[in-house]
């Protein structure tokens, strides 16, 4: 009797296992595909030198040496730290502003909650077109708005010192989604902890700082480590507006990665490459997880 | 007193007046709508006006050619671009949609074995930026004959690559009571029914959210088109509105209401399924990028 009932049991989950496996089928073909077989030969590549048109032949350490010969690699990464470093702590402020503000309950204010994510589904590459435009030295808006508080034009996007600030300005008129993401925390700290503060003698900034900002640090988390991430990644941006200009201040990594690779197709460094940046983002984000024991408070231990 | 004022409203209410809240909201609306006004009124601008500094707010006459100029512009036809980003983004989308939630089925509610093992493999791919793939998927695209042609574009989204929506759909699986899959299975039904049938006709608000941000993801996307492909033929919208671009000039008019038009159905979804939008990114965290 106990054996068939195993025998049942073995049976059933072997249908199981049948089962399961034909549900995942699709991702697991996918996964091997165009995910694990990929990256197994982005591996190889790295040690190669390909110039597309003919195969990789194998070069060993040559594209680690040009690697770290080539000031372009730190050019574009001392960009990138900058545009992200500077940009994704400016984005976190400036959404929480936001969200502080569509937290008031006041009537009509689902209307300015959809404002204020408007510009958030606008497509990246009108958007740049757009502050391209915004940013025109000669005819454009900003300068316009300057000169009603007399301070002179400015050449923003082609002016090497501006550049880069001028792009983080250009992202920080889309954190709507960061902004949603605040605005859920802020509805859901109890308003008891303001109560309590309130008795205690909190003013309203104090409140905000000993009672918001605790009780939604894991959001902050959460925004800066995806925010961190996407940032390393800009790409549309350089490389419509300002092609990584002017003298390099935009050239950012994934511009330089793309320039090797599909302009003047050294697929092989451009592999190393890619490998480098993928490392930076799994240590920046490992550290951040480290940082985050520290600072970060969650409700349920 | 304090107690009193504050009563059941949030911290600011107690403090500030409505005036001042008004104020607030206001200014920061503003700011949000500025850039996006200059985008309409740039669009219903007279030709060569846009160049006028200081420049006119308003525009003044208002007119629509631009709109016209730019769909019949000629050497770019914008229907045929509009066309590649509708089939684009339908076909993926109906891909990742139905990939996504067979996927997720099997990791939420069939217990087989290496289940696990396999999840934490999907989850790990989360972790790989996009550009690392984009060098060997170019290789395996060109081995396959795929360079210029839709193709790279839409069969991938077919085999779950998202896997980030394979994970958002497993976790609302996760939250339908097993029973009902017991319930049907006894009735005689397969997964596949049960699946179909049974969990995906309860699953609107998670779908939802995964057809909206696939359908802006694929709509917007830039960086997909301009590498796989190379024909005016298979350009997209994201792409075409480049060569409103040139070394002699910009049509800035032209170019502002091909933008317009490239994102008045994406408008029209987000004013349609906001509720949606914004369940899915307090679902995720993530808002289509």
């Amino acid at each position: 009797m106990e054996k068939v009932l195993s025998m049942l049991g073995t049976r059933t989950q072997l249908r199981r296992d049948v089962l399961g496996y034909m549900f995942i089928a699709p991702w697991l073909v996918g996964f091997i595909v165009f995910t694990a077989g990929p990256m197994v030969g982005l591996v190889y590549l790295a040690f190669t030198r390909y110039p597309v048109l003919s195969p990789p032949t194998f070069n060993g350490l040559d594209n680690l040496d040009r690697m770290l010969g080539d000031r372009f690699f730190t050019i574009s990464l001392w960009n990138t730290a900058y545009f992200t470093f500077l940009g994704v702590p400016a984005q976190v402020v400036w959404a929480l502003l936001l969200a502080l503000l569509l937290n008031m309950r006041v009537h009509g204010v689902n209307l300015f909650r959809t404002l204020y994510y408007l510009p958030t589904i606008i497509p990246g590459v009108a958007s740049v077109f757009l502050w391209m435009y915004i940013f025109n030295p000669d005819y454009g808006l900003a300068n316009y708005i300057l000169s009603l508080f007399g301070i002179p034009g400015q050449a923003w996007l082609w002016d090497p010192e501006l550049s880069k600030p001028s792009l983080i300005i250009m992202e920080l008129w889309r954190v709507g989604t960061m902004m949603v993401v605040f605005l859920a925390g802020l509805q859901g700290v109890p308003q008891s902890l303001y109560d309590a503060a309130a008795i205690d003698g909190a003013g309203l900034f104090a409140q905000f700082r000993h009672v918001t900002v605790p009780m939604i640090t894991p959001l902050i988390f959460f925004n800066l480590v995806v925010g961190i991430i996407s940032s390393f990644q800009i790409f549309t941006a350089a490389y419509i507006a300002t092609q990584g200009g002017p003298v390099h201040t935009t050239l950012f990594y994934v511009l330089f990665v793309y320039r090797h690779a599909f302009e003047n197709l050294r697929m092989g460094y451009a592999s190393l490459l890619a490998w480098v940046l993928f490392f930076i983002i799994l240590v920046f984000t490992l550290v951040q997880f480290r940082m985050a024991r520290i600072w970060v408070f969650y409700e349920v231990e | 007193m304090g107690v009193l004022r504050g009563g059941m409203r949030p911290l600011s209410s107690a403090y500030l007046s409505n005036t001042l809240r008004y104020a607030l909201l206001i200014f920061g609306g503003v700011i949000c709508f500025v850039p996006l006004g200059w985008m309409l009124s740039t669009s219903l601008k007279m030709p060569g006006t846009e160049f006028i500094f200081p420049p006119d707010l308003i525009p003044r006459p208002v007119v629509w050619s631009n709109y016209i100029d730019a769909v019949t512009r000629p050497g770019h036809p914008f229907f045929l671009y509009t066309r590649n980003s509708v089939v684009i983004t339908l076909s993926a989308t109906l891909g990742t949609v139905l990939t996504s939630s067979f996927v997720a089925f099997g990791f939420a509610r069939i217990r087989f074995r290496g289940r696990d093992f396999w999840f934490i493999v999907l989850l790990s791919t989360l972790m790989l930026p996009d550009v690392v793939r984009l060098i060997p998927s170019f290789i395996l695209f060109k081995i396959l004959g795929w360079i210029d042609t839709l193709l790279p574009l839409i069969v991938p989204f077919w085999f779950g690559v998202n896997a980030f929506y394979v994970f958002l759909i497993r976790q609302y699986f996760r939250t339908i009571p097993l029973e009902l899959d017991e319930a049907a299975l006894m009735d005689g039904a397969t997964y596949v029914r049960i699946y179909w049938q049974v969990v995906l006709p309860i699953s609107g608000p998670v779908l939802g959210a995964v057809t909206i941000f696939s359908v802006l993801t694929h709509w917007n996307d830039f960086l997909g088109p301009l590498i796989y492909t190379n024909s005016v033929d298979l350009r997209t919208l994201a792409l075409g509105l480049r060569f409103f671009m040139s070394r002699t000039g910009t049509d800035w008019n032209q170019l502002m209401a091909a933008s317009i038009l490239m994102l008045a159905p994406i408008l029209a979804l987000f004013f349609s399924m906001q509720r949606y939008f914004i369940r899915g990114i307090h679902m995720t965290g993530f808002g289509g990028r």
